[in-house]
């Protein structure tokens, strides 16, 4: 009885052999990849048009690095260079040209450009690189490709099936840890933030007065917080599949209407894509065809239905290790004591997505320890608005400003420096309160210590995940 | 297939008409919402047109004083000259904070109020005849600052004072100095005034959306602009040597005047008190303003009384100003820490307006319109 209920270690390495062999059709991996490049194509130049390099990249005189990554810096004028690797690769991906080599270059020049300054952290960047990353072991050129094209012996009609179920995993890892982030009592018993954010959407045709009615914020919390642990689910499930995606649609333009995300409601509609039968993936690349006036009876007709891929055991394993880091790294915050949202410690790459509406204010002292002689430092000298915004009230930023204003003083002759903040924050609508110990010298503290030790209490209890 | 056309083009129409500076139509007002526009029109023809009408009528009575001075060099024409400096520099305090349309183009509060004046530089273009005050690198030789060293600073005493204006090898230069630096103050203030009651008042209003260009943003985010840089810093700040190793009494405002600083802070504080409350300028009635739309927000939020400690903070300020000396040059030479205790209890409604109050209004501190998550 107890063999059957148990699976040895065997029965076990013999069900995930067999799920690795398992096949499927490779169009919803080629789908993925030509919308994926597109998309990224699309990103790159708007944001490139949006003369956000400039202002984000090139006026800055001083960047936030992430821990261990401040030799990743702007490159000056090459920068532009930077972008225009990164939007080129991202064409060479949707055509499947060359496409390992594009989306390594993709890849690596993308995440460059997220490291250069932490200022400008957001979860889908986070999620861009992370997609990257996994496609860079899928795959997704063997189909609907110029790669397949040129080296025909190379083309396929099926792919294990693993390559696809990864980039679903992925994506359903995103929703339900979205949604278990929104499981606390700030978001599901008080509807913050989002009572703050929604009455100022007033200008809104229709929505606009709407958003003023207290029921409505609690309509949007819970709805939310149910939409993005169900979604993963009912996209999986076929008999929902349909319906899960029209609320993905329905979600996402939501979301666009309301809040400034930029491209990434087009983004995740697109990749929910993948969940579709293969079936459907060939209507689109069909549809593609026309467009791009090929025959895709023609090409299908080169391809054997029986040609598959083979891919290196290596890519497997780091496919799967990848995998179980996403399912791991979000909870480190657990580790860390104090209360997330206060400390921030363990909140980004977590997929806390539009969780906390959070300001601060903060004012640091230049102190020569020797003569006790003080000033207050101008921010507005050294950082830009949006710099200083996102200074405020994570302590990381605020401790490697304090060091760079040290370096900057003493460059100019001061000695005996110390650096003290003065600071307040502001979380979820709470009045705002003091946040890092007025009396401990930055100086004294790095990165690598726990954020307790130098912030002041939070007066308030948050309770859930 | 059908289907996926359908969404396909659903999501391109949105992502046509979602774009980032969409022009929405603006919904009707029910009385469930708080009537942003009501308060834009209430800021626009109840505090900031008549806060120019009055500045520019001060202006006014200035210009013809400086006339007849420069015509007629006489102590009672000197003595008639710096009080309509002084009564004009008051109400400039009043218009100073609104730096939006044109007087954000002409860059209206860097030229009339860069202090301390650069007196080396005005003593060079006098010399030269040769000035450009629309070039931003002189800011520090015109506004009100120039002529407050033009007023009183010139010379040790009246007596010679009025000699640079008379016997001085220079003294027509120097008239000449003096009326193109307040004739300018005046064109500046009439073109944003004209601005305001041309073309800029409509837009002003029906620019009532909730985007970072939309009006309610701009003019919160220059209100606590004005509020942290110009009055907390300006006025107080930098003059008691908060941001300097030593305290820097020669950057107090009104330097010359001597016994004016503490009137402007006093006035300036008044002034971004009303705007808070939505005061008219002219018989200081109630109206809409962030008070009542911070009381209005907290209805749906049940939080602290934010208007209410913002209103309270604003009164512990002044008193604390009060208590200073009518020179805050003196001030700082004789007590500092009176001046930043002033300073500390300024600082508190920086907080509390730039943290708690753009929070509960939603209304970001930048202008970059970079994407959010």
């Amino acid at each position: 009885m107890l063999t059957i209920l148990m699976p040895t270690v065997t029965n076990v390495n013999k069900l995930i052999t067999n799920y690795l062999d398992q096949h499927t059709q490779a169009a919803p991996l080629a789908v993925f990849r030509i919308f994926f490049g597109l998309m990224m194509f699309v990103s790159i130049i708007r944001f490139w048009v949006n003369g956000w390099i400039e202002k984000l990249y090139l006026e800055p005189k001083f960047h936030f690095s992430y821990y261990g990554f401040d030799w990743v810096q702007p490159l000056g004028i090459y920068t532009y260079v930077l972008f225009a690797v990164c939007a080129i690769s991202a064409i060479m991906v949707a055509l499947g040209y060359k496409y390992r080599m594009a989306i390594v270059l993709f890849f690596l020049s993308f995440t460059y450009i997220e490291l250069m300054d932490k200022t400008t952290y957001l979860n889908h960047y986070y999620f861009i690189s992370c997609l990257a990353f996994l496609m860079i072991f899928l795959p997704a050129h063997r189909y609907f490709s110029f790669d397949a094209k040129f080296a025909h012996e190379r083309a396929a009609y099926t792919v294990p099936k693993w390559t696809i179920d990864c980039i679903k995993l992925l994506l359903a890892i995103v929703y339900l840890y979205a949604g278990l982030a929104k499981l606390n009592s700030d978001w599901l018993l008080n509807a913050m933030p989002l009572k703050i954010w929604l009455p100022s959407k007033y200008h809104l045709p229709f929505l606009g007065d709407l958003l003023q009615q207290e029921w409505m914020h609690y309509a949007f919390s819970w709805g939310g917080a149910a939409y993005d642990l169900a979604i993963p689910f009912l996209l999986f499930y076929k008999p929902t599949r349909l319906f899960a995606f029209v609320l993905v649609v329905v979600f996402h333009v939501l979301t666009r209407v309301l809040f400034p995300i930029g491209m990434f409601p087009f983004i995740m509609i697109v990749s929910a894509l993948i969940f579709f039968d293969p079936a459907v993936h060939h209507k689109i690349l069909s549809m593609v065809s026309r467009l791009i006036g090929i025959s895709k009876t023609a090409w299908d007709a080169n391809i054997s239905k029986l040609k598959t891929v083979a891919v290196p055991q290596t890519q497997k394993i780091v496919v799967g290790a990848f995998i179980v880091f996403q399912l791991m790294f979000p909870w480190r915050y657990l580790l860390y004591p104090g209360e997330l949202f206060w400390t921030e410690e363990g909140f980004r790459f977590s997929w806390r997505v539009m969780l906390i509406e959070k300001a601060g204010y903060a004012q640091f002292t230049v102190k020569n320890a020797k003569t006790g002689k003080q000033f207050t430092v101008n921010n507005a000298d050294f950082l830009t608005t949006f710099q200083e915004k996102q200074m405020s009230f994570q302590p990381d930023f605020i401790i490697e400003y304090a060091h760079f204003l040290a370096d900057h003083f003493k460059n100019q002759g001061h000695q005996n420096l110390e650096v003290y903040v003065e600071s307040y924050v502001a979380l979820n609508g709470r009045l705002s309160a003091p946040y890092i110990d007025p009396t401990v010298n930055l100086l004294s503290v790095d990165e690598s210590m726990a954020r307790t030790s130098i912030l002041l209490p939070f007066n308030d209890t948050i309770k859930g995940l | 297939m059908k289907k996926f056309l359908c969404i396909i083009t659903a999501i391109t129409a949105v992502m046509a008409c979602s774009s980032d500076d969409s022009n929405l139509v603006p919904e009707e007002n029910t009385t469930d919402n708080f009537d942003r526009k009501a308060m834009l029109v209430h800021w626009a023809d109840q505090i900031i047109i008549p806060s120019y009408q009055s500045f520019n009528a001060e202006l006014a009575t200035l210009s013809t004083a400086i006339t007849t001075f420069t015509a007629n060099v006489t102590p009672e024409n000197l003595s008639d000259a710096r009080q309509a400096y002084r009564d004009a520099y008051l109400s400039f305090q009043h218009v100073a904070m609104f730096e939006i349309g044109a007087a954000e183009n002409v860059r209206f509060r860097d030229r009339l109020n860069s202090y301390p004046t650069d007196t080396d530089e005005i003593h060079s273009f006098i010399s030269t005849s040769n000035y450009d005050f629309s070039l931003p690198s002189t800011n520090d030789t015109q506004g009100f600052p120039a002529l407050d060293y033009l007023l009183y600073g010139v010379a040790t005493d009246d007596a010679s004072l009025l000699e640079f204006y008379t016997t001085d090898t220079n003294a027509e230069e120097n008239k000449e100095y003096v009326r193109a630096v307040t004739s300018t103050i005046q064109a500046l203030s009439q073109e944003v005034l004209s601005n305001w009651q041309n073309s800029f008042r409509s837009s002003f209003i029906e620019n009532d959306g909730s985007s970072a260009s939309a009006s309610v943003d701009k003019l919160t985010n220059d209100f606590v602009f004005y509020y942290e840089k110009a009055l907390r810093a300006g006025k107080i700040g930098i003059p008691a040597g908060v941001f300097s190793n030593e305290p820097l009494p020669g950057n107090v405002e009104a330097l010359y005047a001597n016994d004016l600083s503490k009137q402007l802070a006093l006035e300036a504080l008044d002034a971004t008190q009303g705007f808070f409350e939505g005061k008219a300028h002219t018989n200081g009635a109630n109206g809409p303003g962030y008070d009542d739309y911070l009381e209005f927000l907290n209805t749906i939020k049940n939080g602290e009384d934010l208007s209410g400690l913002i209103r309270a903070q604003f009164a512990t300020a002044k008193s604390e100003i009060n208590g200073l000396n009518a020179s805050f040059f003196e001030q700082i030479q004789t007590d500092k820490n009176a001046m930043l205790q002033a300073y500390d209890e300024l600082q508190r409604n920086v907080i509390l307006m730039k943290v708690d109050m753009l929070q509960a209004l939603s209304i970001d501190v930048d202008y970059i319109d970079a994407d959010g998550d």
